[in-house]
């Protein structure tokens, strides 16, 4: 079922035009990860979707709706968008209930929220006594007070330590497991392969892929092979020859595209040229990623 | 689910506003400095009114004097009514508020009734505090003091816990369309003392305004004696609040348009 709709959006802010025709969906049931390289417009578009910027063309509805018409919010979506939103000098238990009175969600939805969060032993200190991974906490905690159907998370584990990272990306899993659309953003790739069903890939605000996380996989499966030989110069050569690229990889190894790592075996066979290794290189994810937005990155380095 | 409604929202601000340390430290403050004030402007006020010149007698107001309080007070309920917007735009609660309270105008609208509700309590428990003070220590040095039954001397009270009270909502505006704390009071300054310390330099047509201004002719609601250049002090008042309703009214106006 489909949870959230963009349709067409654009996003201007002066001339800088931000978000650019972006069209996907965000089903029930599953991770949808999105991901872009900073600055390509994930926020936002989280945050059109949250009614707090309007869009300067297209549309964007949650559960059927405009996130502003929705009569009781927090039952439909829950948000965190940054984990520093919250006033220091506010106890955790009090911040959200303020946020629950806000929907008329009834008190005891803060009890719950706290000890499924994990947070019911600091609920009486102050938010800003936190580490950043307690206000992680916090903050999924106020997106949970409603028991929404659709959950919007900005880069939820930024700045956290790999337990902390553990537990929100099992946490993601068991909201979507329960049947609700999760929406995550990130801009690590390697982080959405461990967590993300479904992936949208966007740069520079433009919509790059919208696809199954498998088929993302497979589709960039081309790669490369690295290959160990006593004759590496010779070998080399054979291998040119055959219409491979051939360059050359660390430990005096080569490293070998364009040829099916069985083929280099034949041709080694054929050749009786000893092998010490044959290895075919998965392309890695963030490999991937980088060759997808490499056109789309906002500021790139240049190589001395 | 009912919907929610702005009962809701405004429950939520009260949740809020109660739940910070920092409110109850300004109102301490608040009666700390307004009491502290009057203290000092009645205190020593017996040598004064002995050596006092016949003119200076026919303007004795002994209202007015216990309740000049007001000058440093409205800073002080100006800093609460900043916070109540400018601390969520620091910390970025703002958008979860909207999240929560996606109506704009619902939320506004709740934060300004809440305040205004604090606000009002707590000017004209401090304008009560701060007269009944200063009448005592008058009355203990033996110089004309005032009684709350006294002519003009209840306008006089009431109208100036208003006076502070409008001053936090002045402040709401101000927090809403800066959306930083210190832009946000460095204007309330600027208004409330450095616009009448400098009224002599301004063109005619802004002399006008002044009669209307805080800290000058919207302040001659705290005298009991009568004043030739305000006759009707609380029309004064009314026109000080006429300009806090038009800076609310360009609060709301921005806060439904920006994005947060």
């Amino acid at each position: 079922m489909t949870m959230i709709e963009v349709r067409g959006l654009t996003k201007r802010y002066g001339l800088d035009t931000v978000v650019d025709d972006l069209s996907f969906t965000v089903e029930a049931g599953q991770v949808t990860g999105f991901l872009g390289p900073n600055g390509a417009g994930k926020s936002t578009t989280m945050k059109v979707i949250l009614g707090l910027a309007a869009p300067t063309r297209g549309a964007v509805s949650v559960g059927g709706r405009r996130y502003r018409d929705l009569p009781v919010p927090l039952t439909e979506v829950g948000a965190l968008l940054d984990a520093g939103a919250v006033h220091g000098g506010r106890k955790a238990r009090d911040h959200l209930l303020a946020l629950a009175v806000g929907n008329g969600l009834p008190r005891r939805r803060v009890d719950e929220v706290l000890a499924r969060t994990g947070l019911e032993g600091v609920a009486h200190k102050r938010a800003g006594a936190f580490s950043l991974g307690m206000r992680q906490r916090l903050g999924i905690a106020a997106a949970l007070l409603g028991d929404p159907k659709v959950l919007i998370f900005d880069e939820p584990v930024n700045g956290l330590d790999p337990e902390g990272i553990r537990w929100i990306r099992d946490f993601m899993r068991s909201l979507a497991h329960e049947g609700r659309a999760v929406l995550v953003s990130s801009h690590l790739m390697s982080e959405m392969a461990q967590t993300a069903d479904h992936l949208v890939v966007i740069g520079r605000g433009k919509l790059i892929a919208d696809t199954g996380m498998t088929e993302f996989l497979r589709g960039r499966g081309e790669g490369v092979v690295l290959v160990r030989t006593p004759e590496a110069a010779a070998f080399a050569l054979r291998l040119t020859a055959a219409g491979a690229a051939v360059r050359e990889g660390p430990d005096s190894s080569l490293v070998v595209s364009g040829l099916a790592s069985e083929e280099i075996g034949k041709l080694a066979a054929y050749h009786g040229t000893v092998l010490g290794e044959l290895t075919p290189q998965r392309p890695s994810l963030e490999d991937a990623f980088m060759e997808l937005t490499r056109d789309s990155v906002e500021y790139q380095g240049v190589t001395a | 689910m009912s919907p929610a409604r702005f009962g809701h929202a405004l429950h939520a601000e009260w949740v809020k506003l109660r739940s910070l340390q920092s409110t109850w430290y300004t109102l301490a403050c608040l009666f700390a400095v307004g009491l502290g004030v009057a203290a000092m402007a009645t205190g020593r006020a017996g040598d004064e009114y002995r050596s006092a010149s016949a003119a200076e007698l026919l303007a004795w107001d002994p209202t007015a004097r216990s309740l000049t309080a007001y000058l440093v007070a409205q800073l002080v309920i100006g800093v609460l009514g900043t916070l109540v917007v400018t601390s969520e735009y620091a910390t970025g609660l703002v958008r979860t508020s909207l999240v929560v309270t996606p109506r704009r105008h619902r939320l506004l609208a709740a934060k300004v009734v809440v305040t205004t509700a604090v606000a009002v309590v707590a000017g004209q428990v401090l304008m009560f505090a701060t007269f009944l003070l200063g009448q005592a220590l008058l009355a203990a040095q033996d110089v004309p003091h005032a009684e709350l039954g006294g002519p003009g001397v209840l306008s006089a009270v009431v109208g100036g816990g208003l006076y502070l009270a409008a001053i936090a909502l002045f402040a709401i505006g101000l927090g809403t369309i800066l959306r930083a704390t210190a832009g946000a009071i460095t204007t309330l300054v600027g208004v409330v003392f450095l616009v009448p310390a400098l009224a002599g330099l301004f063109p005619a047509w802004f002399q006008g305004l002044l009669d209307f201004w805080p800290t000058q002719g919207a302040a001659a609601v705290f005298a009991t004696v009568p004043n030739p250049a305000y006759p009707h002090p609380w029309l004064n008042l009314g026109g000080m609040c006429l300009g806090v309703a038009a800076v609310l009214g360009a609060a709301f106006v921005v806060f439904e348009r920006r994005d947060v």
